[in-house]
């Protein structure tokens, strides 16, 4: 298996001159995980933005390697999974063809996808609704479903925003299930402030240090 | 098939099953066609007019119908905020060949629909069919080669349905002029070999805006 770290050095951001956070460093690497602590606005979602390559620290630099060399920042979506609030997937396809669009990005189409959309659909319970179109999905099943097209990859490097919004006790333990397999297989990543999701991981960053 | 050709097919699929579920785009480019040539056809009512100004007339709905509807395509995903799903999908040239692919589909598809209504309703004559149908195709190749990535930009903007048109106009100036020459002179019965000179110009449009596209979308994409 491969060994991919994150390296982030002295990154800042700043939104329209209002500074978000500066000098943030740290390092981890497969088989770590980290929190990433703070109060509301203290950039923990900017953050979490900025590794998956969604924008640009104003300031630093952020490096992905493998196997010590480093990964070209146009192919970091390759080894990333994420679920976030503020991404959605497409309301008009249902839970099974959205999953089985992302699927087939990310393998090129080039890997016969049903028999993995299935297993997906069963370990966040959504099989059953597989066919019905997304904007008649509950906001937890909707959070579900965001689970496994975060997984749906087998991504090294997994970030979670705010994992457990919308999700009912069950859903929280297909969280737990998943970050747990996470932490033995890649790097775990969880924005968050609920203790349940900062006792998941072996590191914490807290935001409020950074401004 | 190459991997870039397959996402981008991929994209374009996914758009097209979407557009047809939701008539996000249809539907309004639909009504804006209808108004558009009815209200030609009121102004000119039972009046004789020349090919020339004709073909200008054409041009214009195919120009407004294209900044209608095809910045649709991105602001869609923005505004859906589906735009992060696909940027940690699929790599940024899949992306714009994809909508390229879409947008095009979209624009033949419409512009199809305008000529023969446009026909129907003023009595459009076409003297060169070969080379009026050439200049559709490459002409229409080139508005939305350029629209696809003004559209791109645009839907990073707040004001995204005001920008089209003044982003859109200066950038297409010489393809309206090239297209709408020649399209006239097909409609007057000038030969094709004779339209050689537009063609290229269409043509080498297109190109320069297509690469140009594949080099620069990453940029906006990207934030």
């Amino acid at each position: 298996m491969s060994n991919i770290e994150i390296a982030c050095h002295n990154i800042s951001k700043n939104f329209s001159g209002k500074n978000i956070f500066e000098n943030l460093s740290f390092k981890i690497s497969s088989g770590k995980s980290l929190s990433i602590v703070g109060r509301n606005g203290s950039g923990k979602s900017t953050l979490i933005k900025i590794i998956a390559n969604l924008i640009h620290p104003t300031k630093g630099e952020l490096n992905i390697q493998e196997n010590n060399s480093n990964i070209s920042k146009e192919n970091w979506y390759l080894k990333m999974g994420l679920l976030s609030p503020y991404l959605n997937l497409y309301d008009e396809l249902t839970g099974y063809e959205n999953l089985d669009f992302f699927y087939n990005l990310k393998s090129s189409g080039s890997i016969k996808s049903k028999e993995n959309i299935d297993s997906l659909l069963y370990e966040v319970k959504l099989y059953d609704k597989r066919n019905e179109y997304l904007k008649n999905y509950s906001s937890g099943m909707k959070q579900r479903l965001k689970l496994a097209f975060a997984i749906t990859s087998k991504p090294e490097i997994l970030l979670m925003d705010e994992p457990r919004s919308n999700l009912d006790k069950s859903g929280v333990e297909i969280v737990n299930k998943i970050a747990l397999r996470q932490k033995d297989n890649g790097i775990l990543i969880i924005a968050t402030n609920d203790e349940d999701d900062k006792q998941l991981c072996d590191g914490s960053i807290n935001m409020e240090n950074f401004k | 098939m190459p991997k870039l050709f397959r996402t981008s097919i991929l994209i374009f699929k996914k758009d097209l099953k979407s557009e047809l579920r939701t008539r996000y785009v249809i539907n309004s480019l639909l009504m804006f066609v209808l108004v558009t040539v009815s209200i030609i056809k009121f102004a000119l009512g039972d009046e004789k007019v020349d090919n020339e100004i004709l073909t200008g007339l054409l041009w214009i709905v195919i120009f407004f119908s294209a900044s209608n509807g095809l910045s649709r395509t991105f602001v869609k995903e923005e505004e859906k905020e589906t735009s992060s799903a696909l940027k940690l999908s699929a790599d940024s040239s899949s992306v714009i060949i994809g909508k390229l692919i879409f947008n095009l589909v979209l624009t033949y598809a419409l512009n199809l629909l305008i000529l023969v209504l446009f026909i129907l309703i003023t009595d459009y004559q076409i003297k060169n069919f070969t080379g009026f149908l050439l200049t559709f195709i490459i002409g229409n190749l080139g508005l939305v080669s350029a629209s696809t990535i003004i559209a791109a930009i645009i839907s990073k903007a707040n004001s995204k349905g005001t920008l089209y048109p003044v982003l859109s106009f200066p950038v297409l100036i010489p393809l309206l002029i090239t297209a709408i020459n020649a399209t006239k002179l097909a409609s007057i019965g000038i030969s094709t070999d004779k339209l050689l000179g537009e063609f290229q110009i269409l043509i080498s449009y297109s190109i320069v805006v297509i690469v140009a596209s594949l080099m620069l979308f990453k940029y906006v994409w990207e934030d």
